[in-house]
């Protein structure tokens, strides 16, 4: 088995040769190659491993349970299942239109030295630590919202089955708010790349038969760039799922089924980073591993689908941060 | 003829199209501006309430979440330590996966494992941090360490990624002379490319770092957070920025809760400030 | 019905002996109606940033002949021919001087819009672009239906005539639905130029559209063009001589003096004259293959 791994490797071949330093060198970097697929499971299986003694409790049933009563040691992810597909599909929305606008406002638009200082201002939004989001998202974009939006708001969708009841400042909505800002680097930036890899000569062939700008955009250069866009959107969608601190701080933990994103909800995220520190016994703890395990599933479902997607669709190295 | 259909809105379908182009451009200048309001009313914010908490207390005193707030001189001291391991663990070992990937990854073991790169980019880290209080915390105890590792893992896909696509940039002719004068490659990589792409690597780490060092979630599971000094990595909860941010947030007391935001302002200005060191070697780099 | 009802509105309108002569040429049962118009360029010149690429063109280009641009590469025939239905502008740092008439309008006129320009003034690129998305019915019918709606019958009939004034139709008609990139390269090129004629311009500009094709597509190009000049004025930028003496009335001939010199129109006549009398030493040099 080693031998023939390391044949495979022209290990013995390099050995032979005397030439240790070359064999010692492809050793260590295929070792931390394959360190990255390594911790990559490991990660998944000890959320499992942990998550044991609730499966054993709870069963597959955990999945499609509402319940959560640490005194009862009763405990159920479909609540925050539910919360976090929720709020990573209205922030994924809305991010959606701003973000593709922002990439067409620097592709079709903006001059070289505009593009350049917007791209970078753009990328600042993505580096802002997720906690100062949470903290600005409950001390000062909550109050603006009941101030400023929820008055008007409100008479006009409050009537919409999934918008009723009266506007918290800790809400499904307001976490959604940030997640959009927060994912809207990510769906500007990879949009940006894609748009940038539609051939000139597809916008050159749509403006000579007399289109508009927009018109030239919206036909010829989105549904060559519509696989990558998804594939964008899908990532950015993976992101605001995965992501904690800010929904963990503004979302409320109210740990039910939540009948109107201007209640209080919670996700798989913000119920682990909230309840870690009081969970007491086994069950408890495993639970919230369990969950973590959950959401590890979903986001790397997500992220598989939206790479491939991504990949088929782009050219050129995509960048693993989103990044510019 | 020709001299009126040339101008624009000779027909009422002409006025239209041109109307709605115009609308769109404006859309297109609308949410770019959206974007970059709300970059400048995050930042302002936490500038101005936080310029007003700083004083030499507020950088010499430890965390309090409780009465008058206190300052953030352990949360300093830990989120330093805990970046610096985590740079110490997470970029030579991204720095060696990066090198796998250009060097040995064009197969279909690369491409699989560059895959899972990508992927890995994407996990929560709050699914990393649960896997260190699972690994380490139950067996050590809260620990730095821990924390630090659990950054490095975020860390590491960045700088592989990073670093395979600025080894991949290096001229086959660089390599090539060095081979061709008969070293082997480990020195051709470790003497002429790993030098030649040294800026990238750089670059790609200062943004790993910088994304690093404002995460919060992993450290709950390993650091947990203190109201004490704690100068030993190796054991014991310890406080970081980041995390007494979030402790901040969710207190009642007022001064803790402007305390946070001179922590937020402190958190803000190094992640901001790497990410300026880390365009600035790009661009000097590509100057070159 | 209606458009018979509109062609014979816009014949009386402008009556010219040379429009109505074009009208007799018109074949019976194409849905088409078109009126070639002539070019006139003075004084050009077109930069890309600080760079010039081309400096003080004059060129009268006549209707319903095809007027041929030849020369060695980078002497700025494809710029030239971009600045002829402002396509030039959309590089970066595209910027001319000089005016362009289509007609006797300026197309670089104050109030001109250069969308009603390129409409006007259709081009056919260097590679075949067709919109890979859309499937080769759609190709054609991409610019008619940014106009205005059309009904169905009416779009089945611009695609037949398109699509055989560019010789494709009998290659595609049955599988009208397959996608546009499903067909061979110069399948592709004459999908491209039915897809210009659909939405029937005035002037034809055609960049190299054979220089990615064997010499077979090459010749169903040629010929097509040589029917497509009953009814439209067409430029075609050609590297390929023995393509502009074959199929061209006019040529003209760009030289570079100096690499790094913006390209001039050396000399301009009567194909036949290009090609057997030159009066500059370069242009003979060019045309019997002796440097370029």
């Amino acid at each position: 088995m080693l031998s023939a791994l390391a044949s495979r490797f022209n290990l013995l071949k390099q050995f032979r040769q005397g030439n240790f330093g070359d064999a010692v060198f492809k050793i260590l970097a295929y070792f931390f190659g394959l360190f990255l697929l390594f911790i990559t499971l490991f990660i998944m299986y000890q959320l499992l491993f942990q998550g044991i003694p609730a499966i054993r409790e709870f069963g597959i049933g955990f999945l499609w349970s509402t319940e959560f009563d640490p005194v009862q040691q009763q405990f159920g992810a479909l609540q925050f299942i539910q919360g976090t597909l929720v709020t990573a599909f209205i922030s994924m929305f809305l991010a959606a239109p701003i973000g593709i606008g922002i990439a067409a406002f620097l592709v079709e638009i903006a001059p070289e030295r505009v593009n350049r200082v917007v791209g970078f201002l753009v990328e600042m939004l993505a580096a802002i630590p997720s906690v100062v989001y949470g903290l600005w998202g409950i001390f000062v974009l909550a109050p603006f919202l009941r101030t400023y939006v929820e008055p008007w708001l409100i008479p006009v969708v409050g009537w919409i089955p999934g918008f009723e009841g009266p506007f918290r400042g800790y809400s499904v909505f307001t976490a959604s708010l940030v997640l959009t800002i927060m994912i809207l680097p990510t769906v500007a930036a990879i949009s940006r790349n894609v748009f940038q890899a539609v051939p000139r000569d597809q916008r050159e062939a749509m403006l000579a038969l007399g289109s508009t700008r927009w018109e030239m955009f919206s036909q010829a250069v989105l549904p060559y760039a519509k696989g990558g866009v998804i594939g964008a959107l899908a990532l950015a969608l993976g992101r605001a799922a995965g992501e904690t601190m800010a929904v963990t701080i503004i979302i409320g933990n109210a740990r039910r089924v939540f009948t109107s994103v201007f209640d209080q909800g919670a996700t798989i995220a913000s119920v682990i980073a909230g309840n870690f520190t009081d969970a007491s016994g086994g069950v408890y703890i495993s639970s919230l591993f369990l969950l973590g395990f959950v959401l590890f599933i979903l986001t790397l479902s997500i992220n598989v689908a939206a790479r491939l997607l991504i990949r088929a669709t782009s050219t050129g190295p995509t960048n693993p941060t989103g990044g510019f | 003829m020709a001299a009126g259909q040339l101008e624009s809105g000779a027909t009422a379908s002409d006025r239209r199209r041109k109307l709605m182009d115009k609308f769109m451009t404006g859309v297109a200048y609308f949410f770019t501006f959206i974007a970059i309001a709300v970059l400048v009313w995050v930042i302002a914010y936490v500038i101005v309430r936080g310029i007003s908490v700083w004083s030499p207390a507020f950088f010499s005193e430890n965390t309090a979440l409780f009465g008058d707030g206190g300052g953030i001189y352990n949360a300093m001291y830990g989120t330093f330590v805990i970046v610096l391991m985590a740079i110490a663990i997470g970029v030579p070992m991204g720095i060696m996966a990066g090198i796998y990937l250009a060097e040995f990854g064009d197969n279909r073991l690369g491409d699989f494992i560059r895959f899972i790169a990508d992927t890995m980019a994407g996990i929560p880290s709050i699914a990393v941090g649960l896997f260190m209080y699972g690994l380490l915390i139950l067996i050590m105890g809260w620990n730095a360490f821990a924390g630090a590792c659990a950054l490095a893992i975020l860390m590491l896909p960045v700088v592989a990624r990073t670093t395979e696509g600025i080894i991949r940039l290096v001229p086959g002719e660089i390599r090539e002379a060095s081979l061709a004068l008969g070293l082997p490659q480990w020195k051709t990589m470790l003497r002429v490319v790993l030098p030649t792409a040294a800026g990238g690597i750089i670059t790609g780490a200062f943004l790993a770092v910088a994304r690093a060092a404002g995460e919060t979630a992993p450290l709950i599971f390993t650091i947990l957070g203190s109201n004490f000094f704690n100068s030993n990595p190796m054991e014991g909860a310890m406080a970081a920025v980041s995390l007494y941010v979030y402790q901040a947030s969710s207190s009642p007391y007022q001064a803790v809760q402007e305390a946070g935001w001179g922590a937020a302002l402190v958190l803000l200005l190094f992640v901001l400030g790497l990410n300026f060191i880390a365009r600035a070697i790009a661009f000097t780099q590509k100057q070159n | 019905m209606e458009r018979n009802k509109t062609k014979e509105q816009t014949s009386k309108e402008k009556a010219t002996p040379k429009r109505e002569s074009q009208t007799e040429q018109r074949q019976a049962g194409a849905p088409m109606e078109h009126t070639a118009q002539s070019m006139e360029v003075n004084g050009l010149n077109a930069y890309y940033g600080g760079f010039k690429a081309i400096t003080d063109i004059g060129m009268k280009i006549a209707p319903n002949k095809v007027t041929a641009l030849i020369g060695p590469s980078g002497c700025g025939k494809s710029t030239f021919i971009r600045t002829l239905n402002r396509m030039h502008e959309v590089a970066r740092g595209g910027r001319v001087e000089g005016e362009v008439l289509l007609d006797g309008v300026d197309i670089y006129g104050k109030n001109v819009d250069p969308v009603q320009v390129r409409r006007k003034i259709g081009m056919v690129f260097q590679k075949p672009n067709p919109f890979p998305t859309m499937t080769i019915y759609d190709n054609v019918v991409a610019g008619l239906k940014l106009q205005k709606r059309h009904k169905k019958g009416e779009l089945d009939d611009i695609v037949e005539a398109s699509l055989r004034q560019s010789a494709l139709w009998d290659e595609v008609k049955n599988k009208l639905n397959d996608s546009g990139m499903s067909l061979s390269g110069g399948q592709q090129q004459r999908l491209c130029i039915a897809r210009t004629l659909a939405v029937e311009p005035e002037v034809i500009l055609l960049d190299e559209p054979a220089s990615a094709l064997d010499p077979m597509s090459t010749m169903k190009i040629e010929d097509a063009m040589l029917e497509l000049k009953k009814r439209y004025t067409i430029v075609i930028v050609t590297h390929n001589m023995q393509q502009a003496s074959r199929a061209s009335d006019y040529t003209g001939f760009f030289f570079i003096e100096d690499m790094g010199e913006p390209g001039q129109l050396w000399e301009f006549a009567e194909t036949e004259k290009i090609f057997t009398r030159p009066e500059r030493k370069e242009t003979e040099d060019y045309v019997t293959g002796r440097f370029g």
